[in-house]
């Protein structure tokens, strides 16, 4: 059965919002961490695979990340408790891959290349209209 | 400065990323569906969820995704392994139509289309930005 919601430009652009910036900072978190930690494989090589385990779960950069990606997905299951389903989903992951672009060159000082704004830009076109 | 850390085996670990998250989350959903709806009054019905065979294999799945996604984070920067693994929406829409004979609209072709000359255009370039190790800097600034 098709679910109608009542239409609140304002609560749906907030909704889309918190999963966006809450996704991104988790994701920034995450990467951040995992460049601090260094090449899991060669920990692994040299520690094994708990010790590669150990190095990534003691990281408190990499733990914020995954409180930040929790809240991202509690946020995006309320938001599909309030809104529809189409709106939500493609309007969030397309809009979390430009924001993660923007966030790496300026937070991970990643060169974020016209190859990499260009791949950004057509997933998230990729990803809209797949999900529209 | 950016270089290219790419090997075959990771560009394997970058297939199991790209993979394993869209087919993880098809899975919960199936599984989540056999549970029903869970009022936030019963919340214990969810523990009902881990009894369900999909529902197992979809965490197994999302277990293996995070664990390849942060071996990766950690050799490739974070604008290369996105696009890079957005290539799994494609998959699943492939498998979709050609395993579950599920139509594909106009709109969801040109998405494909998309996605994937996203991923051939990142594949081309370098995947690491290459940082300056702290004794460099110091080096750097006494010269």
């Amino acid at each position: 059965m098709m679910v109608h919601y009542p239409h609140d430009a304002g609560a749906e652009a907030a909704m889309i919002a918190a999963i966006v910036v809450s996704a991104t900072v988790g994701d920034v978190l995450i990467a951040s961490a995992m460049r601090t930690i260094g090449d899991l494989d060669h920990i692994r090589a040299e520690r094994g695979l708990g010790g590669a385990i150990f190095a990534v779960l003691v990281n408190l950069r990499f733990l914020f990340g995954v409180v930040f990606l929790t809240i991202s997905f509690f946020s995006l299951l309320y938001a599909l408790s309030r809104a529809n389903l189409s709106l939500i989903a493609p309007a969030s992951a397309s809009l979390t891959f430009v924001t993660n672009a923007v966030a790496a060159k300026f937070f991970l000082h990643e060169n974020v290349d016209r190859r990499r704004w260009i791949a950004a830009a057509l997933v998230c076109a990729g990803v809209a209209f797949m999900t529209a | 400065m950016t270089k290219s850390t790419m090997t075959l085996r990771r560009w394997f670990i970058l297939g199991i990323v790209a993979v394993t998250a869209p087919l993880g989350d098809t899975l919960l959903s199936f599984g989540m569906e056999e549970v029903g709806p869970v009022s936030i009054h019963h919340l214990a019905t969810l523990f009902y969820a881990f009894r369900v065979p999909e529902v197992l294999i979809g965490i197994a799945l999302l277990i293996a995704f995070f664990g390849s996604y942060l071996a990766s984070l950690s050799w490739a920067d974070l604008t290369f392994v996105l696009p890079a693994t957005s290539i799994g929406n494609v998959i699943v829409a492939l498998l979709a139509r050609f395993w579950k004979h599920e139509h594909i609209s106009p709109m969801r072709w040109v998405g494909i289309v998309l996605i994937t000359a996203a991923v051939g255009f990142i594949a081309r370039g370098p995947s690491y930005t290459e940082m300056p190790k702290p004794h460099d800097a110091v080096e750097a600034q006494a010269q």
